[in-house]
């Protein structure tokens, strides 16, 4: 088990007081919560903002984190010997659990005695976790499947990680950052107390072609300086297939093209637009039989494109 | 590892659930449902405030509210204040994600 120095996560001495504690939580909650920040890797850091805070603020918990020891940030180590009785284990593999979950671990036994000694279901934990999803998916609805590892306890109240693949469905239309429920399927219940929720979000993945903006999406379309001149009939790709676009004589480089419903589709099956956005790009390297008819051009054109006062090239 | 087929919810806009459900699942109170819909935050998909029922796409904003509540410590007028700014730098965002879309790269 790795050692997560929690005085250092909220920048405080180890002799902080509850309310310099609560003080550091709140700056940095204002920095990191996943709700407001936008800032990278926020989440993670607030979690472990929000583990730091959870231990410190709770003066048996605290007590408990300090009689660990002091270590280094990071460090491996195995618990004193009373953490492992508290289990009621004399020879627990702390290896694949992380210090978060056996503290979780500790204040939810805790907490199950308090509440067993009142007879008082307790609810399990909600867990969120996001699902990379790709456009294609939810373009044509797909079936996909998600593995998690989400902290639980053996039969001897032993917290571990145990890896679960739900399948999940997603459905044609789907939004980027929507979330599906998967009820009781979170953390465990105590007397009787029903299993937290499993929440997933989508998470729409970069696409090697095109943007994605609410339904519509965008590509690129690079067209040589004589298609953009002349007109020209180019094949384009859509997540339904390719379509052939006429593209008109005189396009300029910035110009939108509108595929009408070729964009993603929504819940009820309407699909927006797909823009395809003109570039003008030139050969790296002319062939000699290019270069002549360029260079005939150049001197036949009376073409200027640059309208700046008094520039007369 | 075996693959579970389970039971899944979507919370979007055309799924209902009832007031009950939407208070069982966000950890908020009643009490505090109640405010967030006085205050528009969450709008319930019909008038009858004796048997509210919601698209489950409301749990998203309730969870919301539950969790900076919890981490702020906020109250209810505090947490209605929040989601509005927060709805706002939503629809935000998502109008300049649609015009970045829409310049070339």
């Amino acid at each position: 088990m790795k050692y997560i120095d929690y005085y250092e996560v909220l920048g405080v001495a180890r002799d902080a007081t509850q309310d310099e504690i609560k003080k550091a939580y709140r700056k940095l909650a204002h920095q990191y919560h996943p709700d407001v920040s936008k800032e990278a890797g926020a989440e993670q850091k607030f979690k472990e903002v929000a583990e730091a805070y959870a231990t410190l603020k709770d003066s048996e918990k605290r007590a408990a984190y300090d009689a660990l020891g002091r270590h280094p940030q990071g460090e491996d180590f195995v618990p004193p010997h009373q953490w492992q009785q508290h289990f009621h284990e004399e020879s627990a593999d702390f290896s694949d659990v992380d210090l978060a979950d056996l503290l979780a671990a500790f204040a939810a036994a805790q907490r199950a005695e308090r509440q067993q000694r009142a007879h008082r279901p307790l609810n399990g934990q909600d867990f969120e976790v996001s699902m990379p999803v790709t456009l294609e998916q939810v373009y044509t609805g797909a079936e996909a499947d998600l593995t998690v590892s989400l902290p639980d306890y053996d039969a001897q109240g032993m917290p571990r990680r145990s890896p679960k693949t739900y399948r999940i469905r997603i459905p044609k239309g789907a939004s980027d950052g929507q979330r599906l429920r998967l009820p009781q399927k979170g953390g465990a219940g105590f007397n009787g107390g029903r299993a937290g929720d499993l929440y997933v979000t989508m998470q729409f993945q970069p696409h090697r072609l095109y943007r994605v903006g609410g339904r519509d999406l965008s590509i690129d379309l690079p067209l040589a300086p004589w298609e953009a001149t002349l007109g020209a009939v180019v094949e384009i790709p859509t997540l339904g297939g390719a379509v052939e676009m006429k593209i008109p004589e005189g396009t300029v480089a910035g110009r939108k093209l509108r595929l009408s419903g070729r964009g993603m589709p929504d819940s009820s099956g309407k699909h927006g637009d797909l823009y395809a956005i003109v570039q003008i790009d030139v050969p790296a390297k002319l062939s000699a039989r290019e270069r002549e008819l360029m260079q005939q051009l150049a001197a036949e054109s009376r073409f200027n494109p640059r309208s700046y006062p008094g520039a007369s090239t | 590892m075996k693959t579970q087929i389970t039971e899944s919810v979507w919370l979007n806009a055309s799924d209902i659930c009832s007031f009950e459900h939407v208070v069982e699942v966000s950890g908020l109170s009643a009490q505090e449902l109640r405010e967030l819909i006085e205050t528009g935050i969450i709008e319930p998909s019909n008038d009858d405030p004796g048997n509210y029922f919601f698209h489950t796409q409301c749990i998203v904003v309730a969870r919301k509210a539950r969790r900076l509540r919890d981490d702020f410590e906020l109250d209810t007028r505090g947490l209605a204040l929040a989601l509005n700014l927060l709805r706002r730098v939503d629809d935000l965002e998502t109008e300049i994600a649609r015009l970045r879309a829409r310049l070339g790269r």
